[in-house]
């Protein structure tokens, strides 16, 4: 480490740091503290989506519902192994981290790089995955109405199956075109029209008489309130303004807009700490490469690294639980 | 334990921690199975016994994930061999502070909640 320090003729001496009153280096006493202050940011997150809930809390999204994609699944219900995967990833990721600390305390250079390169694997797989989460959540499943007052209004069968727009709607020809820089505001383009009016969709309700609307009302057992068959034509008619299909900042079909915007803002954020997690560990993975710390005699680098990949895999212990379970 | 805090002392006497290092990964994985099918199955009793306020299993939910962030801090972290100050300068501060936060922001939420309930202006119209 001495590589790294400006001799100043203090070495050894206590303004030379030389003495360490909690134990350990500079360095990693600061990735601690570095990692205190973040834990309260995500901490300050994850409590600003509690006051959400509880606020909205007879109307909050039922998660299971919403997460409930598997790859080559499609179709299939699976609430939350997906998720559960991917925590499983990033707990085998942070193993394989702490196996490269122990290793590096032990001077084992190849084991060091080897379990190094599963992390970041390992990291680069838990990516992914949020990717694709990301993706069905945006690209949504069943599609929706929104109200007025900014509700959304779901369709179930009489079985209480979640029922898709595509299944009833029918789009009825239109006059209305798509507007392009060279006939509308000459800067931009209008964007993509809705598939259906919300005419095609009151239209396609009375022909099916299967089906009812499902409100974002949570009855005292923790199910969507579902209305009759009279009264969720009347609600369609009279309050129904627009479509909804997926997920953005503004409005999505699974219900309150800000579940949309925490789920972005939250996991997004924590993306964000795995990818420059996984980048932290690409470097320290060649600087082991080229023997950086074999030179220097010490695989301090890797433990503060470590640090850093094991505080990202925790906060998703909360966030997991936080969205997912709770 | 104590004797590898630093980066400095443990050239020769390190020895490796590998077992309790996988232990803890199995113990991890059982918590969360655990969490992950008692989210799918949704027993009734849990689900519709409350306890202040907040209903059996999501009690449940935060008390394993409390386990869970003890065990990666404590044995992935190497915060059970690090010095008695640095330990409790993070985790209290973190613990303190997060308590705080959450007793505040969960009270005001349910305020805004019954303020919306009982008012006189409606929110949906």
């Amino acid at each position: 480490m001495e590589a790294t320090v400006a001799r100043t003729g203090t070495e050894g001496k206590t303004w030379g740091g030389g003495n360490q009153p909690l134990g350990v280096s500079y360095g990693k006493l600061m990735m601690w503290f570095f990692i205190l202050s973040d834990a309260l940011t995500f901490s300050g997150f994850l409590a600003a989506y509690g006051f959400a809930r509880f606020k909205f809390a007879d109307s909050w999204p039922i998660a299971d519902e919403v997460f409930n994609h598997f790859p080559f699944l499609h179709g299939v219900d699976a609430p939350m192994y997906y998720v559960a995967l991917m925590t499983f990833i990033l707990i085998f990721s942070s193993v394989t981290m702490v196996l490269a600390v122990d290793a590096g305390h032990q001077m084992k250079k190849s084991k060091v790089t080897l379990y190094m390169l599963l992390t970041i694997i390992g990291g680069v797989i838990f990516l992914g995955s949020q990717a694709w989460e990301w993706k069905n959540f945006i690209n949504g499943t069943y599609g929706a109405v929104q109200t007025k007052g900014g509700n959304i209004l779901q369709f179930v069968d009489s079985e209480g199956e979640r029922v898709a727009l595509d299944a009833f709607v029918t789009a009825a020809p239109r006059d209305r075109v798509q507007q392009e820089r060279s006939n509308g505001l000459w800067f931009t383009d209008e964007p993509d029209l809705p598939r259906f009016t919300i005419e095609d969709v009151q239209r396609g309700f009375l022909a099916n008489p299967d089906l009812y609307v499902r409100t974002q009302e949570l009855t005292e057992t923790g199910e969507k309130v579902v209305l009759t068959r009279q009264s969720s034509i009347t609600k369609l008619n009279n309050d129904a303004v627009g479509i909804v299909e997926g997920a953005n900042l503004h409005e999505n079909e699974y219900g309150n807009p800000l579940f949309g915007d925490f789920f972005f803002f939250i996991t997004g954020f924590h993306g964000f700490h795995v990818l420059t997690g996984v980048l932290i560990n690409i470097i320290i993975f060649f600087n082991v490469l080229l023997g950086t710390y074999e030179r220097r005699g010490s695989y301090e680098m890797v433990e503060k690294v470590g640090l850093y990949w094991h505080f990202v895999d925790l906060v998703w212990v909360f966030v997991f639980t936080f969205f997912y379970l709770v | 334990m104590a004797n590898n805090n630093s980066a400095h002392t443990h050239d020769h006497q390190y020895e490796s921690h590998t077992k309790r290092i996988w232990s803890v990964f199995i113990i991890l994985s059982i918590v969360t199975l655990v969490e992950v099918i008692l989210g799918i199955i949704k027993p009734d009793f849990l689900m519709h016994t409350y306890f202040i306020s907040l209903k059996l299993i999501n009690w449940i939910f935060i008390l394993l994930t409390i386990y869970k962030a003890y065990l990666i801090t404590w044995a992935f972290m190497h915060m059970e061999s690090e010095k008695k100050g640095l330990r409790r300068s993070v985790v209290w501060t973190a613990v303190f502070l997060i308590i705080y936060l959450i007793f505040i922001l969960l009270t005001e939420g349910d305020y805004v909640y019954e303020v919306m309930n009982r008012g006189q202006v409606a929110w949906d119209f």
